[in-house]
């Protein structure tokens, strides 16, 4: 009797012990793996704040050697002759000129089209329709580029009667392509997020369906619309290889959309080629990058903030 | 009555808007199978170029764009998938969770371009990797990444908490419980967005062209130091660097690069619709 009244707290205490140590193990593991998961998800933070710094940190050496009104303000970009310029107000106007195109054919097209994704379509159609939209939005840029070269350019060049095809217009047409994705998705998402409240409510005063569509849905979901309308153009603006592919290049500011531009990205990625580390010419596509970084980040933190405010508001 | 004709007008103006995206799609997949099929061959996809790329095959370009896929998802999917985790399961609702959501918003809006300079000044110069596939891979999936936050993010966060409080009253740790319930139920998901990253790796050329590829290279990478012909670049230049090029081989391989993002992104969308996924993150 007595043995067994001895070891059985004995028992339990050696259990007691596995248990604790057990524990102690799992809590240290569970310590660390917290831990590691905490670093991986900083990571976004810590590339923008590389990609970031790089860009900056390189650009900026540009100013060495070049003004900042001549960079900023001077309309001549001649990098690889013998007495070289770094004017990057042509390239500016011709991200924005494209820019500006595609922004004017995508955002009708694009509200339209997610209007009547939304509301209109039957929902077999409505899920065709977003697969296809979304193969859209997969189509690498490069293939957008070789069919504006076979296809696009040739078209503008007819019913146009110009002499060439790659002009502002033709890369314009070809981003409103790849803009027309986010702009109908997030445009979408925001006209389904609208409370069915809204519906039911404008239905029951004996408005029709369009009339609640046009002065109920597409009101209550503007800040959504404008957000998406500004992740297009962030889109637009960064677009390179269709642009590169079908603008002609040439760094002019034109007077038309039918002349041919270059735009910052396509010059980035046409010259980085011929440029020698750490020479002016390199600093100077780095400080290009800068500007369009910045660009991008502004317009995509207020697309955010809209569409953030817009949610609040809702509720 | 004129109230319901107004309707009726409203959504045909509406439904030809839409055709204005439609058929713009569908033409660029028609016209590339149509123009390219004629080129697909055994020779065209398992042989080298020739002759200055004007004959043989695009089978280096292939091989490269496979291994650039394959060291991208290698890097992209733990960070993306471990972000997600720790937005979802252990992040707390502060101002640090808010600037991680922003940057990946912005990471998302980042020009290929400007990624391209980036690993061009990291990778290939500041840490001597060169023009490599490993310069490429991780410029890509710095690129992919908000695509794969997203779409796990998403994935995760739709796990019900019951399956998490179940796990968790059986005595299984937080890690346990995220290891052995939220993932694996998570998993098609993750998997969608994985598939939809690689797809949009596969046809990025900017970022490719200042990394890792290379103009022409008839030979296949041996180590991951390799430069390496690319799928994507390859389009660019026989399309627009190198004139004289024979309409067939830049039909055919407009046709295969395009193939090649079609399969990923049909896949995706086919496991998503299987498991009736929400459709973006």
């Amino acid at each position: 009797m007595s043995d067994t009244g001895k070891s059985v707290p004995n028992i339990q205490k050696i259990l007691h012990r596995k248990d604790l140590k057990r524990s102690i193990k799992y809590q240290m593991g569970e310590v660390i793996i917290e831990k590691i998961i905490f670093m991986i998800g900083i990571t976004a933070i810590v590339i923008l704040g590389l990609i970031f710094y790089y860009l900056v940190s390189t650009g900026l050496n540009v100013f060495r050697e070049v003004s900042l009104s001549e960079f900023f303000l001077s309309i001549g970009w001649f990098p690889v002759s013998v007495n070289p310029k770094y004017g990057t107000v042509p390239l500016i106007v011709g991200s924005l000129i494209v820019t500006f195109g595609a922004v004017l054919i995508s955002v009708p097209i694009g509200i339209g089209s997610a209007i009547f994704i939304s509301e209109v379509a039957p929902s077999k159609t409505r899920t065709v329709l977003k697969v296809i939209i979304e193969f859209l939005s997969a189509v690498p840029s490069v293939v957008l580029g070789f069919l504006g070269i076979v296809v696009l350019s040739n078209w503008v060049r007819i019913v146009f009667s110009i002499s060439t095809g790659f002009t502002a217009f033709t890369g314009a047409i070809l981003v409103s392509l790849m803009a027309l994705p986010t702009i109908i998705s997030i445009s979408d998402d925001a006209i389904a997020a609208v409370p069915k409240d809204y519906r039911d409510a404008s239905l029951a005063l004996g408005a029709t369906k369009w009339e609640t569509i046009w002065h109920v849905l597409v009101p209550a979901a503007s800040s959504g619309i404008i957000a998406a309308v500004m992740l297009g153009v962030g889109r637009a603006i960064g677009e390179t290889m269709a642009v590169l592919m079908v603008t002609g290049n040439a760094a002019q500011i034109p007077d038309t959309m039918f002349t041919s531009v270059r735009t910052m990205t396509a010059t980035i990625a046409a010259e980085m080629g011929d440029t020698v580390r750490n020479d002016t010419h390199y600093f100077a596509l780095f400080a290009i990058g800068s500007m369009l970084l910045f660009m991008t980040t502004i317009i995509n933190t207020i697309a955010d903030y809209v569409v953030s405010r817009g949610k609040r508001e809702g509720r | 009555m004129s109230k319901k004709f107004k309707e009726k007008l409203a959504f045909a103006v509406l439904a030809l808007i839409t055709m204005c995206v439609v058929i713009p799609a569908l033409f660029i997949l028609l016209y590339i199978i149509y123009n390219g099929i004629g080129t697909i061959s055994w020779e065209f996809i398992f042989a080298s170029p020739r002759k200055g790329m004007t004959e043989g095959g695009i089978f280096p370009a292939i091989v490269g764009t496979m291994s650039l896929i394959l060291g991208t998802i290698t890097f992209a999917l733990p960070l993306g998938v471990g972000t997600a985790i720790y937005l979802v399961e252990y992040a707390k609702k502060n101002l640090l969770t808010k600037f991680i959501s922003l940057a990946i918003l912005n990471l998302a809006g980042v020009p290929s371009v400007v990624y391209g300079l980036f690993g061009l000044g990291l990778f290939v110069l500041l840490l001597g990797f060169g023009s490599s596939i490993l310069s490429g891979a991780l410029t890509l999936s710095c690129l992919i990444l908000p695509i794969i936050i997203k779409s796990s993010e998403a994935a995760i966060r739709s796990v019900p908490d019951l399956y998490r409080e179940a796990s968790l009253a059986l005595g299984a740790t937080k890690w346990q419980t995220i290891y052995k319930v939220v993932l694996p139920t998570a998993m098609p998901g993750i998997i969608t967005g994985a598939i939809l990253g690689i797809g949009r790796a596969a046809g990025e050329t900017a970022a490719v062209l200042l990394t890792v590829a290379a103009f022409f290279l008839p030979r296949l990478p041996s180590s991951i130091m390799d430069q390496v012909m690319v799928l994507s670049y390859h389009l660019y230049i026989i399309s627009s660097q190198v004139p004289g090029m024979p309409d067939a081989v830049k039909n055919g391989t407009a046709l295969v690069l395009l193939g090649v993002v079609a399969i990923f992104f049909f896949t995706a969308t086919f496991v998503r619709i299987k498991y009736k996924l929400a459709n973006r993150g």
